[in-house]
């Protein structure tokens, strides 16, 4: 009896002596201040839905980092907030970095509220990673060297997109009728779009600028059917695009819609049945690649509902960054920059790796067109969508989609 | 040709307007009656679409469209009850807080319930496509909705014109001293005519949930434009709400056809130049306990 405890005793003790060493780092790392990441991102408004993704897709990289250790032994902390508007996106952004001393930031969706964020990087000369805004502006005209882009530019959308319709016989000599955002993002893609059926043979028999509170789109659709368009194109943002699309089915106009700008959020909003034609995405669940794969059971196995693609580049976003700091092992925003202008490859889930362009800072990477399945296909809610072949195809260098050099303002 | 196509913006117009008048008509008889502006009259819209759907899910449509605005009305004899009562006879500040306070938890609370996404309600598939009057296009859907919109506006004015409850209701709009002076409490005549206003927004969001999306800020998207209707239309006339929501829902249409990126602006010229001229609005009239 007396022998059991005293062996109970030394089993104790030898736990408890492993315990204290295996503890101790641990304890160290616990001390360590934590990384602080700013992140801001639309969560009211009409990019409210995406960016409510946005933030499920980030807090889940987060968990797994600190779960896996964390990143030179320190825990990731993410500050989360609504960035609300483009004013009230900078001021934040300078609360963050000034009062709450983050590291460097990250996020948005709102093109018109990333370029504030960054006039506020660029003025505090530190590192914004700038994850869903897509206006060519960005990383054009309005480029700047402490800002890196991981979501499609719009011209990326319009090539994605306009190709599939070049193939189905739906660009040379149609007329079209466009419905265009009316802030930053929607006057780029509009932009873009005019250029694209200007060089491969459409027309453009009307173009209005939708602002961005509409709601209720019948006056535009009665516009419509008075020009008598062969095609519709939307150039809309968020929200605007279900409603758009719900209240088209719901008229049942003649003419076929397509656009270049479409979240899957905002396509599963619209319900099977009332969505059409042919869309660009980044990224989408049901991606035949194994590490997306994986990426999509885990997030279903935690949030009950697949990822949407602002969800999953706030993931990969994440991960671009614990590996920045692993590698630089820093925090240092001079560090990163040279790290990712040294063009290095990334895991971002898709069947190719993708790499941040040096002079322009651009993530340099595949796109997707995506279709409508037929009725009665779908498995889910969110199975209504086909997924089309990766955009440059596998044998074409990945930068044929973007702007070229020569044609990108960005000066940094 | 071009005459043509802005007739079409002027009878589309006249239903949007349809539309906009069964949230605005609420939110003018609560304000009128208990002198109370009820921020929180979007929310009662954004339930009305949430409950809607959850209806729809079990019994259809159109049990939907038809207990939705019943089971709101139920939850807008509480609100009165326990916190619009309160505040008849305080500080208008006070209620504009209150009611704001409680449009911002009915957002976080539905975020919290059905989440933040927004969820698409299909119509059915009868009234889906558009018909055909001479060169006229109208949606299906929408001739329903201004069918519902008539039958309620003619039940609201029998009630408020030709029955005694309505004439309870305008004499303590005038006069509510007199009317208590007379014996009759006003106390359960507001509970229903907050039933009935949030009943009527609540209809508006069903009727309105097939159309858009529905999600967690669709009532403070619908709540300015109702209370821009109910400004222009100026308070405690019942023609004059009608009468505003018909024009915002033109002006807006025909602006659309000139220049459309003005078409949201437009409400807020018209309620400018209203108000430059008629500081009361179209039809409101002079009602004395709001004249100090």
């Amino acid at each position: 009896m007396t022998s059991y405890n005293r062996r109970n005793v030394l089993k104790a003790s030898a736990a408890l002596v492993g315990a204290s060493t295996l503890g101790f780092p641990a304890i160290v790392s616990a001390q360590a201040a934590n990384i602080k990441i700013g992140h801001l991102t639309p969560l009211t408004g009409f990019l409210g839905a995406l960016g409510a993704y946005a933030q499920l897709g980030i807090r889940m990289a987060e968990e797994e980092i600190n779960a896996a250790g964390g990143v030179m032994g320190r825990k990731i902390e993410i500050m989360s907030e609504d960035s609300v508007n483009p004013a009230t996106a900078a001021t934040k952004a300078q609360r963050m970095l000034d009062r709450d001393g983050v590291n460097f930031l990250m996020g948005e969706i709102n093109s018109a509220s990333a370029l504030t964020i960054m006039q506020v990087a660029a003025r505090n000369k530190r590192f914004y990673l700038q994850i869903g805004a897509r206006s060519d502006a960005l990383r054009g005209k309005n480029c700047n060297r402490y800002t890196f882009h991981v979501d499609i530019p719009s011209h990326v959308m319009v090539y994605a997109v306009g190709k599939a319709l070049v193939r189905d016989n739906m660009m040379k000599g149609k007329k079209f009728f466009t419905l265009t955002a009316d802030y930053i993002f929607g006057h780029d893609l509009g932009s873009a779009a005019k250029q694209f059926f200007a060089e491969n043979g459409g027309t453009v028999i009307g173009d209005e600028l939708v602002a961005t509170d509409v709601t209720e789109f019948s006056p535009y659709l009665l516009k419509i059917r008075q020009a008598k368009p062969d095609i519709v194109c939307s150039n809309l943002a968020g929200n605007q695009v279900t409603n758009l699309i719900k209240q088209y089915a719901e008229f049942g106009l003649p003419y076929p819609i397509v656009g270049f700008n479409l979240n899957t959020a905002d396509a599963w909003a619209a319900g099977e049945g009332n969505l059409s034609g042919t869309w660009p995405t980044v990224w989408y669940h049901t991606l035949d690649v194994p590490s997306s794969k994986t990426f999509v059971a885990n997030f279903i196995k935690k949030y009950g509902k697949p990822p949407e693609n602002h969800a999953w580049i706030e993931y990969v976003a994440l991960y671009i960054m614990a590996q920045a700091m692993r590698e630089t092992k820093s925090t240092d925003t001079d560090k990163f920059i040279a790290y990712l202008e040294k063009e290095t490859q990334f895991d971002i889930l898709k069947g190719r790796k993708g790499y941040f362009r040096s002079w322009d800072h651009q993530l340099i990477q595949e796109a997707y067109p995506f279709t409508v399945r037929k009725k009665g296909m779908a498995k889910d809610k969110w199975d209504f969508l086909e997924l089309g072949k990766a955009v440059p195809g596998p044998n074409e260098p990945l930068e044929v989609l973007s702007v070229t050099k020569e044609h990108n303002t960005c000066v940094m | 040709m071009q005459l043509e196509f802005l007739l079409e913006q002027v009878v589309n117009g006249l239903v949007l307007g349809g539309y906009y008048l069964l949230i605005a008509l609420g939110l003018s008889l609560i304000f009128s009656v208990g002198g109370v502006i009820n921020l929180a009259h979007g929310a009662f819209y954004a339930i009305g679409a949430y409950i809607s759907l959850e209806i729809t899910k079990y019994l259809g449509f159109g049990p939907a469209i038809v207990l939705s605005p019943v089971a709101v009305a139920m939850l807008g004899i509480l609100f009165e009850r326990f916190l619009l009562r309160r505040f008849y006879a305080a500080d208008p500040i006070l209620s504009l807080l209150v009611t704001f306070g409680l449009a911002m938890i009915a957002e976080q609370l539905i975020r919290m319930i059905w989440g933040a996404s927004p969820i698409s309600v299909n119509m059915p598939a009868v009234f889906k496509g558009s018909v055909f009057l001479g060169d006229f296009i109208f949606s299906r859907y929408r001739l329903l909705l201004l069918a519902v919109v008539v039958v309620v506006l003619v039940s609201i004015w029998l009630l408020l014109h030709k029955a005694s409850f309505g004439r309870v209701i305008r004499a303590g709009i005038q006069k509510p001293d007199m009317v208590a002076a007379l014996g009759i409490r006003l106390q359960p005549y507001m509970t229903a005519i907050v039933m009935l206003g949030v009943g009527m927004a609540a209809l508006g969001g069903a009727l309105f949930a097939p159309i858009t999306i529905v999600h967690p800020a669709m009532g403070a998207e619908v709540l300015t434009v109702a209370f821009v209707v109910v400004v222009i239309g100026g308070l405690g006339s019942f023609w004059g709400v009608v009468l505003s929501a018909l024009l915002v829902g033109v002006v807006r249409g025909i602006t659309i056809n000139f220049v459309p990126a003005a078409g949201e602006a437009s409400m807020y010229v018209l309620m400018f130049l209203v108000l430059m001229f008629r500081p009361r609005g179209l039809l409101g009239e002079r009602i004395e306990k709001f004249e100090t």
